[in-house]
């Protein structure tokens, strides 16, 4: 059984065909790149997978299960996080509170409006874990606005593992970082266990490459080419609109 | 947090003892005002500013309220059935509200609760049979709880003032709770809560139940305060009147929307006896606090309370 299955997605925004019939598996533990250049859907193709696009047709299933038509709120619960390739966080909290919602959204103390968030011991030390994972604990609870660029890539990955997830979805992780930044990112990737899938989108090849088992090549909405990363990067076709120029 | 606690305790105290210090029936009443105004803001503050949905149409919830209290009363049910009947009203009319104007955010949201706002207010102006028009409906008499008498100013005070302990309470422990910090985040990143494995809809939907009912119980207490309802409360100027306290005081802070209802009744009812052109004046201060303090009254004072502690210390740059 794969982790992610991917089956005939397509989507349109009025004439533009972003996704044209994308199909693709993801063994489960697989680590997979997915390139292309700019435009080629790559987003998009994520933002079908967590359910903020509603796809035209074709189908997703995580680990045999199909949830095409599952909320995309619904989605993390049964395993699936995702990072964003423009930081999303919440600028005027702290990074422990950052972290503590990630760990709330998974179970329904959520609803609650009668207990006091921070006196939820299991909550926070839950959170402190999380960040000690991406080593950030020794400033947990600094502002976020107060933080690095670098720091807050690591809040957005402590956030996705903190929710435990069984597929984790990572747009564009090393983007805008610093050469020792995109290191300590790329090491904290390593460390992530088996047990988790990742599926990455990135430009940046030197990291990104060495991390890769598979490789999945959009062009214009399409999958070029798939393969291991040596076939990928063998392949002509992939020189042709990737790497050629 | 100790300074805090002694600032709570004073507060405490001053309001516990308003009576006895402040001259004349006409200022006890006003305190009222400022009281349940405080309640009416706070309500809106849940959305407006722990939201960031701003609403122009909560004046129409307030007064659907009132006006259920004063037609069940004209209808012979005793004060209990009254104002049960009122919450119930309004917060069906919330969900019903927060149904519809939950389609949209931002600008759409506002456009949404302005035009059901104007169109209850419409209902209130012309559906004459029920609401009685332009005349209003009068009430007689306020209910006694627990068979105390609170027809006096003071006792009217003190029996808003336990309401508003209790909203000022109730909205304390909202905005410390997950589902407080949920909306919270709702408001700064609605996509990221999302796929965090939030329902954004539901969070939103049930911050607007507890602002309408905020709402219902201001517009209860001010019902029984004036003994007299009117469409004029449901008017578009009075959700302005209301939305102006909770930004001018600070959105999204506890004691904004209190220092806010302070302000706008204070200009609206005391000063206005001695400036004709109150409005005018109302309009000058809101300016005045946009320019200086964009944040609000509260967040603006302790920005500037901070700068100058630093300063007198020399640990500022």
């Amino acid at each position: 059984m794969s982790a992610l299955t991917v089956n005939n997605l397509r989507k349109s925004f009025g004439g533009l065909h972003v996704t044209r019939n994308v199909t693709f598996e993801v063994a489960p533990g697989e680590r997979r790149l997915i390139i292309g250049p700019n435009g080629a859907g790559k987003t998009t193709l994520f933002n079908l997978i967590t359910g903020e696009l509603t796809p035209d047709s074709g189908s997703i299933a995580l680990f045999g299960e199909d949830i095409t038509r599952v909320p995309s709120c619904r989605r993390p619960h049964l395993g699936m996080a995702r990072t964003y390739q423009i930081i999303t966080l919440f600028p005027h909290d702290t990074i422990l509170h950052n972290v503590s919602l990630a760990l709330l959204g998974l179970t329904p103390m959520r609803w609650n409006p009668l207990i006091n968030m921070r006196r939820q011991r299991h909550l926070q030390e839950q959170a402190h874990e999380a960040l000690r994972r991406v080593g950030l604990a020794d400033i947990a609870e600094r502002p976020l606005a107060q933080t690095s660029y670098g720091e807050r890539r690591r809040v957005e990955i402590a956030m996705a593992l903190a929710q435990n997830p069984r597929l984790l979805l990572l747009d564009e992780p090393f983007a805008g970082l610093s050469i020792d930044e995109r290191q300590d990112v790329r090491q904290l990737l390593m460390t992530i266990p088996r047990d988790v899938t990742i599926v990455m989108i990135e430009h940046n090849m030197d990291v990104a490459l060495e991390f890769a088992e598979r490789i999945t090549l959009l062009h214009f909405g399409e999958v070029i080419v798939e393969g291991t990363r040596a076939e990928v990067v063998a392949d002509p076709r992939t020189r042709e609109v990737y790497l050629g120029h | 947090m100790r300074r805090h606690q002694i600032a709570l305790l004073a507060a405490a105290v001053a309001l516990v003892t308003l009576p006895y210090w402040m001259s004349g029936v006409y200022y006890i009443n006003v305190a009222s005002q400022i009281l349940f105004f405080a309640v009416f803001a706070l309500g809106l503050n849940i959305i407006a500013g722990y939201g960031g949905l701003v609403s122009l149409g909560h004046a129409a919830l307030f007064g659907i309220s009132a006006y259920v209290v004063g037609y069940l009363l004209q209808h012979g049910f005793g004060h209990a059935s009254a104002i049960l009947g009122a919450l119930l009203a309004g917060l069906a009319a919330t969900a019903v509200y927060a149904a519809l104007a939950l389609r949209a955010t931002g600008i759409g949201f506002i456009m949404i609760t302005l035009a059901l706002g104007e169109i209850l207010w419409g209902l209130a102006y012309r559906w004459i049979s029920v609401t009685n028009g332009d005349n209003g409906i009068n009430l007689h008499g306020r209910p006694q709880p627990f068979g105390i008498d609170i027809n006096s100013a003071t006792a009217f005070y003190y029996a808003t003032l336990i309401v508003f302990v209790a909203a000022v309470a109730a909205v304390a422990v909202f905005v410390r709770s997950p589902l407080g910090a949920a909306l919270m985040g709702t408001r700064d990143q609605p996509r990221r809560m999302n796929a965090l494995g939030y329902h954004v809809w539901a969070i939103r939907f049930w911050a607007c139940m507890f602002s309408g009912l905020l709402t219902s119980v201001a517009g209860i207490l001010f019902v029984y305060y004036t003994q007299f309802i009117s469409p004029q409360t449901l008017a578009l100027t009075s959700s302005a009147e209301v939305l102006l306290m909770v930004i001018a005081g600070g959105a999204g802070t506890l004691l904004g929307p209190i220092v806010g209802a302070g302000l706008v009744v204070v200009v609206k009812s005391v000063v206005s006896g001695f400036i004709e052109r109150w409005n005018f004046l109302l309009g000058a201060i809101f300016v005045a606090i946009v320019i200086l303090m964009p944040e609000g009254l509260v967040p603006g004072t302790v920005r500037l309370w901070r700068r100058a502690w630093q300063g007198k210390n020399g640990t500022s740059p």
